[in-house]
């Protein structure tokens, strides 16, 4: 039995009710205004207590979240005084900071644009949420679809405030977006007839996710790497640096980025690299584990490019904005906040409260389904409480089989039975028990279409971008986001690096970074970027030690039984 | 916010050895979250904390039982007596190719070509035994070696690349950079075309949405909140 007996009689319940809710088939779904009243009423973003404005910087008035704040306006790792930046390491026409699918993608189009490529990638090459995301890639390319379509199921996911350049460019790259991985050999799933295997998908209004099983991120990620891998055997001009990120950017006296300080996380080492063109690939901010939330994003996910392109007088948008996956998983307590694919319910599950209620359409945009589920369980008490505290609600996967046949959960979900297995429950014929879980970053660096940033010499692509999703993006967009912008960044950082002609480089704004924050009274601020969560174990350290990671307030073992890893 | 660590006073607590050293933990922790509970900073053999990136891929024991037991550090809970370490690193050759290179020729195995140790596979099996995805990696070693690509796609298609095979096979075999190789032949040569998907790509190349989606750029917020509310859906199920 893989469910302990205080939640069997809730599980109990909801199998009960199981006939006569498929017999009645999916909840309505909400109007327009019922989701602004449940969204604002219950999501995290509309917590005021949990934001409060920048004091300095390009966004300073901007509300932020208080992790994020802290880093943006935190202290640089550098001391500028101290640098020679005579002593360059690598002197290439583009940099790439980041290394999952826009870092990856990035890099591999700049190198087919003839520029040299260095990669500093903070982890191993390829080692980003990309790989971990599960349920498909939009594209709208199915003869009853159209990138019109796709392109009004964004801007409304987005609560209308994404910037249409951007969802333009988005939705009329996508399909070509498939077709280029798949000519380096991503396996796509496919029907009988040949056409690509589509699922519909929270708030899209036609079946265009393009899946691998579940295992769609680990697919595209593994090919572009082994791309990148192939070409540097080859001898071109691509290389990469792993366990070494980018601490900050470097600049030239005509105000351009010029490269970036790195530092081996291992040796503690710096190097510096001079580049005509930075573009910043870091990925999202999970791990920052804003407003306590446990996360489903990889271990490096901490906000730096963010911290990085602030600091030498970037703007972001929309940072106000996070999204929580509806389902990330309340039980078993080794894997909480563990991503449940979407896919679940793009497949048929329903989500259950304790008493067997449907309480929400399985396929409402991510930020509705998690507003309604934090009502279920904190406004009407009617979640379902773990031994170790956590509180979610039923997602009725054995549904799925029921609706599409026997063997569907196995065929489409093997990652999830195999992850829910290690832990002697079958989904097949078990529910899982989920809640909120920090997801994604929907906001971040200003972007222009062709991924150039305000600051000249600097790109952005992937999650650490901000404006193309406005206020909530729909599944299946960020792998996407991944490939249209990391495309464009490589394309338009290799044009840019053919053009530009570098000054004398300098550390000047790390200088007036320093002199901005101090006037602010800002000086205690924690160093950033933050690089590592720092979840060891704080007991008795040697007198003096600094660590290389801020030290987290979520050790694996808290107050609660357990917690979060 | 401010959480305490205390443990709480039911929790049973179990010995586990970290590379040699003793030390106590608490129930429930996976092997990941017991090495930081030990006071370990992880910068590698960490990665998704997932199960999908394969970064931490690791070999333990128990302390009285020699058995080498192969499991992903973020997905295995500790259990009494373990011996553990993480795997930081392991070394891999791989053969040198462009896609352009898989093209399958008629009558000749490309996977035998790029890696022909692969013959001198002599079945006994550590690879398998080694998988945390628990693959059937022998039977695609089989496959390759017969050039029975569609095998090979569909038996490896869950590695997360971690390379424990390579690590325990004994003649040196690298099955987790091949199944890649296989993949992406696969993916970009025998997966039939989907015309469907080459169509909408020259449509849009040909500025077809082009005019439409300028009106919907242009379009005041208002109408287009009507058009969305009123957007068809097509069924979900």
């Amino acid at each position: 039995m893989p469910y302990p007996a205080s939640m069997e009689e809730s599980k109990r319940k909801m199998e009960e009710t199981r006939a006569k809710r498929l017999e009645k088939g999916l909840a309505s779904r909400v109007s327009a205004e019922e989701r602004e009243v449940l969204v604002n009423k219950f999501h995290p973003d509309f917590i005021k207590e949990q934001f409060r404005e920048l004091r300095v910087g390009p966004n300073k008035g901007s509300r932020t979240p208080l992790e994020i704040a802290d880093l943006l306006e935190g202290n640089s790792r550098i001391d500028p005084d101290k640098i020679d930046l005579a002593g360059i390491d690598y002197d290439v026409d583009v940099l790439v900071i980041g290394c999952g699918g826009a870092g990856g993608s990035a890099a591999l189009l700049a190198e087919e644009n003839g520029a040299s490529v260095l990669i500093s990638s903070k982890l191993r090459l390829g080692d980003a949420n990309t790989i971990g995301a599960q349920a498909g890639t939009q594209a709208c390319d199915r003869a009853n679809d159209s990138p019109a379509i796709h392109y009004l199921d964004v801007m409304g996911g987005g609560h209308y405030v994404n910037v249409p350049e951007l969802v333009e460019a988005l939705v009329t790259d996508s399909p070509d977006v498939i077709r280029w991985l798949e000519s380096l050999g991503v396996n796509w799933d496919k029907e009988p007839d040949n056409s690509y295997h589509e699922l519909s998908g929270g708030g899209a209004s036609r079946r265009r996710m393009h899946s691998c099983r579940d295992y769609t991120g680990l697919e595209e990620m593994r090919v572009v790497r082994d791309e990148i891998r192939q070409r540097n055997m080859h001898g071109r001009k691509i290389d990469w640096l792993e366990f070494e990120p980018a601490i900050e950017l470097i600049m030239d006296d005509q105000g351009q980025v010029a490269g970036a300080i790195l530092m081996n996380l291992e040796t503690r080492r710096m190097r510096i690299v001079r580049a005509k063109a930075v573009v910043t690939a870091t990925g999202g901010l999970g791990r920052t584990h804003i407003q306590g939330f446990p996360t489903t994003n990889h271990y490096g996910a901490t906000a730096d490019g963010l911290v990085l392109a602030y600091r030498v007088g970037c703007p972001i948008v929309h940072m106000d904005t996070m999204q929580y996956h509806p389902t990330g998983a309340a039980f078993p307590p080794q894997i909480l906040g563990f991503l449940v694919t979407e896919k679940v319910r793009t497949l048929g599950a329903e989500l259950v409260n304790c008493d067997g209620e449907q309480f929400i359409h399985p396929l409402e945009a991510r930020d509705t389904e998690a507003s309604a589920e934090i009502r279920e369980c904190k406004e009407r008490g009617k979640g379902v409480t773990t031994p170790t505290g956590e509180v979610g609600v039923w997602l009725d996967s054995p549904m799925i089989e029921i609706r599409r046949g026997e063997g569907t959960i196995r065929r489409e979900l093997p990652a999830m039975v195999r992850q829910f297995g290690r832990f002697n429950i079958d989904i097949t014929k078990e529910p899982m028990l989920v809640y909120p879980t920090l997801h994604y970053q929907n906001g971040g660096i200003v972007i222009k279409a062709d991924a150039s940033t305000p600051v000249p010499g600097l790109f952005a692509a992937g999650e650490c971008e901000g404006g193309v999703h406005g206020r909530n993006r729909l599944i299946g967009n960020s792998t996407l986001d991944l490939f249209v912008f990391g495309r464009r960044a490589g394309r338009a950082a290799a044009k840019w690096a053919k053009e530009v002609e570098l000054g004398k480089l300098t550390l000047e704004h790390i200088r007036k970074w320093q002199r901005e924050i101090k006037e602010a009274g800002l000086e205690e601020m924690p160093v950033s970027p933050m690089l590592l969560p720092n979840y060891a174990n704080q007991e008795r350290p040697v007198p003096g030690f600094q660590p290389l990671g801020q030290i987290s307030p979520y050790t694996p073992f808290g107050d609660r039984a357990i917690r979060w890893i | 916010m401010t959480q305490k660590t205390k443990v709480a006073e039911k929790v049973q607590m179990l010995d586990i050895y970290v590379m040699g050293k003793h030390y106590q933990v608490p129930e429930g922790l996976t092997i990941q979250a017991a090495l930081e509970y030990c006071g370990y900073n992880l910068i590698r053999a960490v990665g998704c904390r997932s199960g999908f990136c394969g970064a931490c891929a690791t070999v333990y024991c128990f302390k009285n039982d020699p058995q080498l037991r192969y499991a992903l550090a973020c997905q295995k809970a500790i259990e009494q007596d373990m011996y553990l370490t993480q795997i930081p690193f392991f070394p891999v050759a791989q053969a040198l190719y462009g896609v352009e290179d898989l093209r399958p020729e008629e009558g000749e195995n490309r996977l035998v070509g790029l890696y022909p140790d692969i013959l001198t596979c002599f079945g006994c099996n550590n690879c398998t035994k080694s998988c945390p995805q628990d693959l059937e990696v022998m039977e695609f070693m089989s496959a390759a070696i017969r050039g029975d690509y569609e095998k090979v796609y569909e038996k490896s298609f869950d590695c997360l690349m971690c390379g424990l095979c390579a690590a325990r096979c004994p003649q040196g075999l690298r099955p987790y950079v091949m199944a890649i190789a296989a993949r992406r032949l696969r993916g970009a040569y025998l997966a039939p075309t989907s015309q469907h998907n080459l169509d909408r790509v020259k449509e849009i190349e040909e500025g077809k949405f082009d005019d439409e989606i300028g009106k919907l750029k242009e379009m005041p917020g208002d109408e287009l909140r009507e058009l969305y509310a009123k957007r068809e859906i097509e069924p979900a199920l």
